[in-house]
């Protein structure tokens, strides 16, 4: 039982304590670092294989450049309106007092809504404006066409049903920063003459500008990595990334369909890691004052 | 401060649109799954009345909640231990541990899918090609999540001085660990399982893919044959997850205002 000692003492480097976070070194090794591992090599290997970087040429092929295209039309249009809608909201209820009904109920079901997706929020939307949707039909009795060409399994479509998440993400992660603007700065501006348009002009909007783009990264990253959802609405087709990985992947019969599939892996790895780069350093630019 | 009635009538019109639409759906799926084909107008429980009586459907709500209770129970028996003997002897690993738990937010699920084909070749031959053998990876899906639920709970306590205390009166580790940390991290403990339990249900990447049956993977199955179920069962699942979400919200407000953050 001497081996306690060894805490504290600092100078004296031993292994020792360590050793109980084997298992769990070793199960994300097995289930996280290696499969990740796995696509990073796997997209530069050749079918015989060796490696090379040719099979990143499918990157250019007019398949993966139409899904990539789709999935960033998606990934913004949802973002933008998502950080609009949810940043509006947000600062509604931030003008509320802190324990008013309105306040916790918003931010309770924004938590909920947040994690929806996947198998039953594209039921969800089925069910409202599909072909026999619930809203499909109660306009098609006003002789509304709401269902028209299928627009709902297409970008526009996609594009709807993240929004059902996005807005409540934001609603959760831009609530601190609106917090974090004190009405006393607000009463400053005031004392010295301002307007309320020149204090948000001036004073309110670039303070909380770094939150608010950091968010809308934060929600771009969120619909481009997102693949139930999308799996469940469109059932064929690729029109944005992820599904045409599913198409890769599920195909054993197609040549090089499993190497292709990594590289669009790849790309989606480091679409994601540059997005969630930006958001760290506008996060860190936000902390200073609104923290 | 005061505002203008415009000012007042704006701001509520306004929400109240984004209320409808996060509502409509919602109550669409109510009326799509009650609607009765034969006898237009009319409503029926039928499609209802399936998630029970159907056999294929049945099972696999069993399947999903069985495998979404071991996951969550795999998830404690790896991260609880390994955290607590990171806050109590070696503090320095403590970045790591945090870096390592929350990569999974950073890494889309769908390319851990991409390159875990062969990981999940080995696990099947071991434990055969069932839906369980997919609780292993849903613990690195869970790690974020179950790692701020802990850490706040681990954070909220003086860990190191009650262990300190204990170790002195001539407790063992084995009794620091269930007797003295394990019942102070219970609310972090109780929302991890809960937001576990309720991404698990839901999951579908891994599932769809790697063609295991689960109730996602089969809701989408019946949609071709008997769609009504299929929003029956989606609005079930909503229900449920909803209920595991807003009592995690309750559990950590309760947390937050004793904290006195």
């Amino acid at each position: 039982m001497t081996s306690s000692t060894a805490k504290g003492s600092g100078r004296r480097f031993s292994v020792g304590p360590s050793l109980p976070l084997l298992p769990f070194l070793a199960f994300v090794t097995v289930f996280l670092f290696v499969p990740t591992v796995t696509v990073i090599i796997g997209a530069f290997q050749t079918a015989e294989g060796g490696f090379s970087a040719g099979s990143l040429s499918y990157l250019g092929s007019a398949a993966a450049v139409a899904a990539l295209k789709g999935s960033l039309i998606v990934s913004a249009a949802s973002a933008i309106i998502g950080a609009v809608v949810g940043g509006l909201v947000a600062y509604i209820i931030s003008t509320a007092p802190p324990r008013s009904l309105l306040r916790r109920v918003v931010v309770s079901v924004s938590g909920v809504l947040a994690q929806f997706g996947g198998v039953t929020l594209a039921f969800a939307f089925l069910a409202s404006y599909g072909f026999s949707g619930m809203v499909t039909l109660a306009l098609a009795n006003r002789g509304v066409d709401l269902y028209g060409d299928g627009w709902l399994f297409r970008l526009p479509g996609i594009t709807l049903v993240y929004t059902y998440f996005q807005i409540p993400l934001m609603v959760i992660v831009f609530l601190p920063a609106l917090e974090g603007l004190r009405p006393q700065w607000r009463e400053a501006a005031v004392n010295l003459g301002a307007t309320t348009r020149q204090y948000w002009l001036e004073v309110g909007l670039p303070l909380l500008r770094p939150a608010f783009l950091g968010s809308t990264l934060l929600l771009f990253a969120n619909s481009f990595a997102a693949y139930a959802t999308v799996a469940a609405l469109v059932g064929q087709g690729a029109p944005v990334t992820p599904l045409l990985i599913r198409q890769l992947f599920s195909s054993e019969v197609l040549l090089g369909g499993a190497v292709n599939a990594k590289v669009l892996a790849l790309e989606m790895v480091v679409v994601v890691a540059v997005v969630m780069a930006l958001y760290a350093w506008l996060l860190r630019r936000t902390s200073r004052w609104l923290r | 401060m005061t505002r203008s009635p415009l000012n007042r009538a704006v701001r509520g019109i306004f929400l109240l649109l984004v209320a409808l639409f996060f509502a409509i759906p919602l109550y669409s799926m109510l009326d799509f799954s009650t609607r009765d084909i034969a006898n237009p107008g009319h409503r029926t429980g039928y499609a209802w009345s399936l998630l029970v009586k159907d056999k294929d459907l049945f099972a696999s709500i069993l399947t999903s909640v069985s495998l979404s209770v071991l996951t969550v129970l795999l998830m404690f028996v790896l991260l609880v231990p390994t955290m607590i003997w990171v806050q109590l002897r070696v503090p320095k690993a403590k970045r790591l541990i945090e870096f390592i738990c929350l990569l999974p937010l950073a890494i889309p699920a769908l390319v851990i899918v991409v390159g875990i084909r062969n990981v999940m070749l080995w696990v099947n031959y071991f434990v055969g090609h069932t839906p369980f053998a997919l609780s292993l990876p849903y613990v690195v899906l869970l790690l974020p999540y179950a790692y701020r639920s802990l850490d706040s709970a681990l954070s909220a306590m003086n860990a190191n001085t009650l262990a300190e205390a204990a170790r002195s009166l001539g407790a063992s580790w084995l009794t620091v660990f269930t007797r003295i940390i394990a019942p102070n991290i219970r609310a972090g403990m109780v929302s991890a399982a809960f937001i576990g339990i309720a991404l698990v249900l839901g999951e579908y990447t891994f599932s769809s893919l790697l063609h295991y049956d689960t109730l996602p993977t089969q809701i989408v199955v019946m949609s071709k044959a008997e769609a009504r179920t299929s929003v029956a069962a989606s609005f079930a699942m909503i229900v449920v997850v909803s209920a595991l979400l807003l009592g995690l919200s309750f559990f950590t407000r309760d947390r937050s205002t004793t904290e006195g953050t």
